[in-house]
């Protein structure tokens, strides 16, 4: 290892003490940089294209409100190494939760018996120009913050979903915490550390009328130290998002089934992007050629109006990261552009045998797993339309402001997002509320029809989570308000 | 593994727990990938979670950690009794009743016996003929997303302050192939995969790569439909699904937080009489099965849905404490904490042959997947992606995508007008063929 860069904060760990990466994993397991060096120097480099060595820690703590008391606190703590090699297109990666130095030596020795068969091969360096970001240097981590001051705020947020309607039975509330530091250490010779703070709110609402029950769901957070929830009571808006939209829910009617005009509403609606588009242009699918947008970079695959962005450089959010998981820095990727399709998101496997270079989104959910593509922040950009001009555009049609999960086929480009919170567009106007139904479409089609957006561009609030493979990853997504001319709605109104 | 265990549950009691229990997972696993025929990906891990649940009076809190020093096994307990003073009392918290222990620990053979672990090139050479089954099966198999092979063992020890111990090994294999096929530059892909406690109970891998091909390939052509309201056929893995969603709202937490369609239904009829759910821990070598569950209660069988009558909820001790009911043996324990969690939970097969099903409907869908989250655990409301086989004369005529099936989970099972005889334990969860007398297509 030639030179160890560090993080530009000197970030306050969960101890309270100052800490750095490199430090913190040399004082807690005796690894310091030349074992590292060492390890992966003699175990690896010569025999693999690439290698590379990853350690965490990681705290994570829930409490969780029900029935009007807190009665479930956990903390969890979890530690590992993985060490990867990689041969042209074969992967070799063990992991192990012991981090000693012997048993990083035997993970070494298994993955580079797995990736290493013929070649000789050198390093092939993976090169970047960027620097790491310092986009979360937080006062105070979430998981460090007092545990009496997060129950106080949970019975606060009780106490006001109760207060707001009579028909509110039951509150759920639960404050998400977590602390990540991580190492990694590359066999081109440099190494990188980045301790990662991350904290969630989530407010559950079941309201009930007339033996109709109802799920209002919202929340939010970041990369942001706790206080974050108490500015401007943001907590206040939360619990009021999740109250009414349970209360609304009350007096919802069928969803219409078929092909509308749908408006999506600002901010979390982006997981239209994440799925019709995010998925689809990542590396790894379109290496093996598996991904409906494979080989199209340069087509036409939007309306001129959109321009998306994948973007993890955004202070504080919840897809942000100062380098990936593998230690290149994130940036911002223009996916689309007035349209066309621009590119990939890489990781440096992917970036490599594209002849591609990584773009920072390689990223695994833990030390368990190896890196692949994977989505930060990703949004549209916004446009020029009036946003209550937009719903006045539409005869007919469907306004959907909440949403649920979402998924897609990559290979035939087949997405479908659920909308929890939707409202009928009658001449013009916002008229019932509609109860939940499942949107459908097809990548590779569904943006050609946006045929207006929103000078209104909004990221979400902080909930998301994707999954690929089985590994889970905070992201984060963003809309204007716009308008897409032909979306099948999956409701039960014929 | 009892000695980690019961020294910690004693310095639990020490530092002032009533009462606690520990749970330690150990576990090591590996993996290969290879995609058009060449190996992609082969890793090997070994992991441990030791997870601690006490109870300080009526007040409870859980703590893990896969760092099992002594130092951090002995902050581990000082952490979860700080926790613990933390958070409300609740009457109804605390360890089973202690005659409700499981006595005896039956042996449901869950590990395989066999000797000989396989080396990496031996996977990859079963993984290399499931994939090469699908790559050869037709000139329209164009690329693959590859096969895995999975293997995984563990152990399982359960241990609380009252002087419960028990252990348990377990293993289990998994095949996976993931063909892509094309024509006329449209791309299908789909998958098959074989799963069981011991290898040799697996599919023959050449069987599993024709399968998969064979359903990539007939989404070949897919389009949409018009809009209607029609028969639903839900295919076996379909039908499994629907399963699930059923007993998610049958679990305890949902019911006594109140978010669960299921609520005050105890006992009444929330199926049509030709639906039998039954949840079965008890079957030897099975992948569901367990000897104990995560409080350390005697597994056994369940029958949740009887004749279309809900005859039981899936609960742990404290929903069960929570609804004036018993635990009917549903823990689970994971690093988390206990939550509620089938076995092997199947819907009883009927006596009609899947193909006398499908030939009853003139005019239908036919469900082979279904995607995305659109089902309202509270209200039942369900909507979701899903792709299939348009049936036409009693036929299956054309492969269908881009479309929903719409309906309520309630009236779903009402309207369940006929099972199939298909009924084969492939999984955790499994069911036969079962049709669905009317619900909403949504396409066009």
């Amino acid at each position: 290892m030639n030179s160890l860069l560090t993080p530009l904060m000197e970030p306050r760990s969960v101890t309270g003490e100052i800490a750095r990466p490199e430090r913190f994993f040399e004082d807690r397991f005796g690894l310091t940089s030349s074992r590292l060096e060492r390890l992966l120097g003699s175990a690896l480099v010569g025999r693999v294209e690439d290698a590379d060595l990853f350690l965490e820690y990681r705290i994570n703590e829930e409490l969780v409100l029900e029935e009007g008391a807190v009665k479930k606190a956990s903390r969890h703590v979890s530690q590992g190494a993985g060490v990867r090699a990689q041969s042209g297109e074969r992967t070799g990666y063990a992991h192990t939760d012991e981090v000693t130095l012997s048993s990083l030596e035997e993970a070494a020795r298994q993955a580079r018996a797995i990736a290493d068969r013929a070649s000789t091969a050198a390093i092939v360096p993976v090169k970047t120009d960027r620097r790491p970001h310092d986009l979360y240097s937080i006062p105070l981590s979430p998981v460090a913050a007092d545990l009496s001051k997060k129950t106080e705020l949970l019975h606060r947020v009780d106490a006001a979903a109760r207060a707001a309607d009579s028909r509110v039975c039951q509150v759920i509330a639960s404050i998400l915490s977590e602390e990540q530091v991580i190492l990694i250490a590359t066999a081109s010779g440099w190494s990188v550390g980045d301790v990662r703070p991350l904290t969630r709110l989530n407010i559950t609402v079941i309201a009930e009328t007339e033996g109709r029950r109802e799920i209002g769901t919202y929340g939010g957070g970041g990369r942001v130290p706790f206080d974050f929830f108490l500015e401007e009571e943001r907590w206040k808006r939360f619990t009021a998002m999740a109250t009414n939209q349970a209360l609304l829910k009350l007096r919802a009617i069928d969803a219409p089934a078929g092909t509308l005009t749908v408006v999506l509403g600002p901010g979390w609606p982006g997981i239209l992007l994440h799925e019709a588009v995010g998925h689809g242009l990542e590396g790894d699918f379109n290496r093996k050629k598996v991904s409906a947008f494979s080989g199209r970079i340069g087509e036409r695959v939007a309306s001129p109006l959109v321009t998306v962005v994948d973007d993890g450089t955004l202070p504080n959010r919840r897809g942000s990261l100062n380098v990936d998981d593998e230690g290149t820095p994130t940036g911002r990727n223009v996916l689309i552009e007035k349209g066309v399709l621009r590119g990939y998101m890489q990781d440096r496997l992917n970036a490599r045998l594209m002849g591609m270079a990584p773009t920072g989104n390689g990223r695994r959910e833990s030390f368990a797993y190896p890196p692949m593509p994977r989505m930060t922040n990703t949004f549209m950009l916004a446009g020029q339309d009036d946003p209550e001009e937009i719903i006045r555009s539409v005869p007919y049609g469907l306004y959907a402001v909440a949403f649920g999960g979402g998924q897609v086929d990559i290979t035939n480009g087949k997405f479908v997002f659920s909308a929890s919170e939707a409202y009928l567009i009658e001449d013009g106007k916002l008229t019932a509320p509609v109860k939940g139904a499942t949107l459908v479409g097809n990548g590779p089609e569904v943006l050609k029809r946006v045929s207006r957006v929103g000078h209104d561009l909004r990221l979400d609030e902080g909930v998301g989570t994707c999954g690929k493979d089985g590994q889970s990853i905070p992201v984060g997504v963003g809309l204007p308000t716009i308008r897409v001319d032909g979306i099948t709605v999956g409701g039960t109104q014929v | 593994m009892r000695d980690l265990l019961s020294g910690l549950l004693q310095r639990a009691r020490e530092r002032g727990a009533s009462q606690a229990d520990a749970y330690l997972a150990d576990e090591q696993h590996s993996s290969v990938q290879v995609r058009l025929r060449k190996v992609e990906t082969v890793t090997h891990a070994r992991e441990q979670r030791l997870a601690l649940r006490v109870f300080v009076g009526k007040a409870s809190a859980s703590v893990s950690t896969s760092d099992l020093s002594h130092q951090s096994v002995d902050g581990l307990v000082d952490e979860a009794v700080a926790l613990a003073r933390l958070t409300a009392p609740d009457p109804v918290a605390g360890l089973p009743d202690p005659g409700e222990f499981a006595s005896t620990i039956p042996d449901l053979d869950l590990e395989d016996s066999d000797g000989h672990r396989l080396t990496p090139e031996e996977k990859i050479a079963i993984a290399q003929r499931a994939e090469a089954a699908a790559l050869d099966a037709d000139p329209r198999v164009t690329n693959s997303e590859g096969a895995e092979f999975f293997e995984r063992h563990a152990h399982y020890a359960y241990a609380t302050s009252e002087g419960f111990f028990a252990a348990y090994p377990t293993s289990g294999f998994s095949l996976t192939v993931s063909p892509v096929a094309s024509s006329n530059g449209e791309m299908q892909r789909d998958s098959w995969y074989t799963t069981a406690r011991k290898r040799q109970r697996l599919d023959p891998p050449e069987e599993v790569g024709r399968i998969a091909a064979r359903r990539a390939l007939r989404r070949l052509g897919a389009r949409t439909v018009k809009t209607a309201e029609v028969p639903v056929i839900f295919d076996p893995e379909t039908a499994a699904s629907l399963l699930r969603s059923l007993a998610g709202a049958a679990s305890g937490p949902g019911l006594y937080r109140g978010t669960s369609f299921l609520l005050k239904r105890l006992g009444t009829r929330i199926a049509s009489p030709a639906v039998t759910v039954v949840d079965d821990g008890t079957i030897p070598g099975a992948v569901g099965s367990r000897p104990f569950d995560g409080e350390g209660l005697v597994i056994r069988k369940t029958v949740v849905v009887n004749g279309g009558t809900l005859d039981s909820y899936l609960l742990d001790t404290y929903s069960g404490r929570k609804l004036g009911l018993p635990s009917t043996h549903h823990a689970s324990r994971d690093g988390s904490g206990v939550s509620v969690s089938t076995t092997n939970l199947y819907l009883a097969a009927g006596e009609t042959p899947p193909a006398d099903l499908i030939g009853s409907v003139k005019s239908g869908l036919y469900v082979t997947e279904l995607i995305g989250f659109g089902v309202n655990m509270v209200t039942g409301d369900y909507s979701r992606g899903a792709v299939g086989l348009w049936i036409e004369n009693g036929e299956l005529s054309y492969p269908v995508e881009e479309v929903t099936v719409a309906g309520n989970l309630l009236t779903m099972f009402q309207a369940v007008d006929g099972i199939g005889n298909d009924l084969v334990m492939r999984d955790r969860t499994s069911a036969p063929t079962v049709r669905i007398s009317r619900m909403v297509v949504a396409g066009e």
